[in-house]
């Protein structure tokens, strides 16, 4: 789990609020003078800890993207080679268009999924909160249990197949994880089943903001429920599927334990994603710059899609 | 206006319905896990072990070497309590100065942390162990639990950095009105107020430092001291489906967090939606 890039997220929620002028920002604060509060070095062990292990690493792993480096001994500065060699090579584009197909697809599904469950248990049911607690369970497993346990599910002698025969589609029975058609469909299935809980409290605690008046009202109007879903609810909880969305989006584009634990990439590249293809050419093919230039592509993927995706579901425009 | 009727019943049931399929995996977690070796393929994957054995669940805690689970359990606690620690202590203060300043800087080092947050970590992997092994931080405790407590700093800071956004500084003025100093104001009077943040931080970096596989396997290789997720790997690497075995380590694995969860579920989920609500 990672947080947002929403900047103003806490702001309207945190309680015991003080006095705020109004304005964002900078405005907001006492105008007696720089840094009334807190010593401004108190910032720097944290400051130079993140710019050591974010910055500078990266940095370096980023200038090996324009190198033949290996991983070890000495390398050749090569320019943009790495890159060339990316964009020729069927199967790096084949893991660049299952790590999007993965990203949305889980995003998309696991979002309805999590908005439809949340919807379900918005108001008046007896046990909501005991649903909840189960429809959250999974996201708290590790990747690699929940990896496990799918392993199993899909497995050629496991419970899907048993199920199929049973209902009489035993035909239909095949080993999943080792179907170049289906294994991405499975890697997909498990990306739901964990993320859908994670998105459920979010729209959960995004619905508990809806004024019930102004539904009821909408109500007493003659608004039907998808009426007033589209214009009631959905516009309140905006804030909450930009979140949901932006969160599973760079979730999804990085996604690795569980599908090194799932198919491990395969059958024959069909589940690669450009995650585990940085790890393979990286430390497992020693081909460090190789590496290095895909994982460069891939945060800028990630950059770019979550900048899109604040600015498409920005709740208001002057936040 | 909004009842209980006869339709929220049929909701109710619906919803159960949907979260018994939805949990349906927890089933044959438990059900393969009891099954002695010689049920595993002689019943179907659906049905129940007919004379239950908890035999997988002895092998599992008396495994030794590199899958010793116990002491992967023992390993795993001390390094996401450390990396918590470091996180709390770390995070609260630099999400307090950069939000307090008003100097330019700060609100460049707000978006350095930003950006931090989804750099995608095999960039840097490589470099990170190079230097880790340069300072002997590879192989220990205390090596993880600052490279964790470094890894999820940006993540820290930036719910840290919000929730005093949200804060006035009523408080404090009347702390620096009343005498205190810079240190006490911080100490006594602003960290026990962002209670909500460090639950939230607590929660995130819990779970994240206690499931993670990845930095643990590369950044402790060879040593003695294995977390639980890497112990569990080399138990089932050993492992050819032998399903009632991997489960049994499973489930092993999954206890503590999913015990700490049920425990406390109120406060995980206001930590997961309350720290993230837009």
């Amino acid at each position: 789990m990672t947080a947002t890039m929403q900047p103003k997220s806490e702001a309207a929620e945190a309680p015991r609020r003080g006095k705020r002028t109004p304005g964002t920002g900078e405005n907001t604060r006492p105008r007696r003078g720089p840094m009334q509060f807190g010593h401004w070095w108190w910032a720097l062990p944290g400051i130079a800890l993140v710019f050591a292990i974010h910055y500078v690493a990266t940095g370096i792993g980023g200038f090996f993207a324009f190198t033949n480096w290996t991983g070890i001994g000495s390398f050749k500065i090569t320019g943009w080679a790495n890159f060339e060699a990316i964009f020729k090579d069927p199967t790096k584009l084949g893991a660049l268009s299952n790590t999007l197909f993965l990203a949305f697809g889980s995003v998309l599904l696991g979002n309805i999924a999590g908005l439809v469950i949340a919807l379900g248990l918005n108001r008046v049911l007896k046990t909501r909160y005991i649903l909840r607690t189960l429809f959250f369970m999974p996201v708290v497993l590790s990747p690699l249990a929940t990896a496990y346990i799918w392993k199993y599910i899909f497995d050629f002698d496991g419970p899907l197949n048993a199920f199929l025969t049973a209902i009489g589609a035993g035909d239909q029975a095949k080993p999943w994880l080792a179907d170049p058609q289906w294994a991405i469909w499975t890697v997909l299935v498990v990306l739901v089943w964990s993320s859908t809980g994670f998105a459920m409290v979010i729209f959960m605690a995004g619905l508990a903001g809806v004024p019930v008046e102004v539904e009821e009202a909408a109500a007493i109007d003659g608004a039907n429920l998808w009426q007033r879903f589209r214009n009631v609810t959905l516009p309140a909880i905006r804030p909450a599927v930009a979140i949901a969305t932006t969160l599973g989006i760079v979730q999804g584009l990085r996604v690795f334990d569980p599908i090194m634990a799932l198919t491990g990439g395969g059958p024959a590249g069909a589940t690669e994603t450009l995650a585990t293809l940085v790890y393979k050419q990286a430390f497992a093919l020693g081909n460090f710059g190789g590496g290095a230039a895909l994982a460069l592509v891939l945060a800028a993927i990630i950059l770019i899609f979550a900048v899109l995706q604040q600015r498409l579901t920005r709740s208001n425009p002057e936040d | 206006m909004f009842r209980y009727t006869k339709l929220t019943l049929l909701r109710e049931v619906g919803l159960w319905a949907l979260a018994l399929l939805f949990l349906a995996p927890f089933y044959f977690l438990v059900t393969t896990a009891l099954k002695p070796d010689n049920e595993l393929f002689t019943t179907s994957a659906l049905a129940p072990p007919t004379s239950p054995d908890f035999s997988n669940f002895v092998d599992v805690l008396t495994a030794t070497g590199n899958s010793n689970v116990v002491m992967g359990l023992v390993n795993s606690a001390i390094i996401t309590a450390g990396s918590i620690v470091g996180l709390i202590a770390l995070g609260s203060i630099t999400g307090y100065v950069i939000s307090r300043s008003t100097r330019r800087w700060s609100k460049g080092a707000y978006y350095l942390f930003l950006i931090a947050i989804i750099l995608p970590g095999q960039l840097g992997a490589v470099p990170l162990y190079m230097g880790a092994r340069a300072l002997g931080l590879t192989g220990s405790a205390w090596g993880l639990i600052i490279l964790y407590t470094g890894m999820l700093l940006p993540l820290s800071i930036f719910l840290y950095a919000n929730f005093f956004r949200g804060l006035g500084t009523d408080y404090e003025e009347a702390a620096t009105i009343d005498g205190a100093s810079k240190s006490q104001i911080f100490s006594k009077v602003v960290f026990p107020m962002m209670a909500p943040a460090t639950g939230t931080v607590t929660i995130f970096a819990g779970l994240i430092v206690w499931n993670d596989f990845f930095t643990s396997l590369i950044f402790l290789g060879g040593s003695a001291n294995q977390t639980l997720p890497v112990a569990m790997y080399y138990y089932i690497g050993s492992l050819v489906s032998q399903w009632n075995s991997i489960f049994a380590i499973v489930i092993v694995s999954m206890i503590p967090i999913l015990a700490l969860f049920l425990f406390a579920q109120k406060r995980f989920i206001q930590g997961f939606s309350g720290g993230l609500k837009g």
